[in-house]
């Protein structure tokens, strides 16, 4: 049995965090993660029996959907992101494949995103500096696949002006958290 | 430039990636006789309008969907944003 120690996305054994005067920006690891797509015509198939599953809905474009079990946002047209905490929820991509057959496709993301929370009265000041997005007047509960620094990132927001999450490419996680806080520092 | 997204709303046109004239939706028969003919047309061939162009824009820094855009080559006004994907179906591609 080998002795494996998991790292999170930027190599440390305990998730990064940095304070700034009005913004605490944490890295966090521990979310399972799975894609689903449509499979063509079976939309409503689908809807049905992921809220079997999830006791939940898909979440309507550029929306997120915290009212089942687990979380699901809107990626694209017919096309979801499925999130639950790791912890209770490592085989999330096999379980929803279990339940969901033949009206998705469903494929694995865990670990190949990384996450920062951003909280605190300076995220929406952060985050217009990097993105185009207009996070300002982004609502609790909305998301919006936009790019920083170049990378494909979706910026989730849980409470509008003040919690937002940005999650990027893992490969790219020490790029991603350099953009966040040279931003962040510029307005320190 | 502005591109109404039917299901984003404005976007900026710079999140978008140009590909070129809509109609490389219809992508011709191979099995046809004249089949060499057809895609030499739709390969090389290209109307050059000054005026009103369907073309196919693709959000790459947004949703990764296709669009089909009707903008004037002279003025950049956009009239119409449909999903290529309505398109295609529109026209009885998927069948």
């Amino acid at each position: 049995m080998h002795s494996l120690k998991p790292l999170t996305p930027l190599g440390g054994t305990t998730p990064r965090r940095d304070e700034y005067p009005g913004l605490i920006l944490m890295e966090n690891p521990d979310w399972a993660m799975a894609s689903v797509a449509a499979r063509a015509g079976s939309v409503k198939k689908l809807a049905s029996a992921f809220t079997t599953f999830a006791q939940g809905k898909l979440a309507a474009v550029e929306s997120i959907d915290n009212s089942g079990k687990i979380t699901n946002f809107w990626t694209a047209p017919d096309q979801w992101m499925v999130m639950a905490p790791f912890a209770s929820h490592e085989s999330l991509a096999a379980d929803l494949k279990a339940a969901l057959g033949n009206t998705a496709s469903v494929v694995e993301q865990t670990d190949g995103w990384c996450r920062f929370d951003l909280s605190g009265a300076h995220a929406v000041n952060t985050l217009e500096r990097l993105s185009a997005a207009n996070s300002r007047r982004m609502q609790a509960n909305r998301v919006c696949r936009t790019q920083i620094d170049h990378l494909g990132c979706f910026m989730l927001c849980h409470k509008a002006g003040q919690d937002f999450s940005i999650l990027g490419p893992r490969s790219a996680a020490a790029s991603l958290h350099h953009a966040l806080t040279t931003a962040a520092i510029s307005i320190a | 430039m502005i591109i109404n997204h039917p299901l984003l709303g404005p976007r900026d046109a710079q999140e978008f990636t140009y590909l070129g004239d809509a109609n490389l939706i219809n992508r011709p028969d191979w099995q046809a006789e004249d089949a060499v003919d057809q895609f030499h047309e739709y390969l090389y061939q290209r109307d050059n309008p000054a005026g009103k162009h369907r073309e196919l824009w693709y959000h790459e820094a947004g949703d990764r969907s296709w669009l089909v855009v009707t903008r004037d080559t002279l003025t950049h006004e956009i009239t119409g944003v449909e999903l290529a994907r309505d398109v295609a179906l529109k026209s009885g591609r998927g069948k």
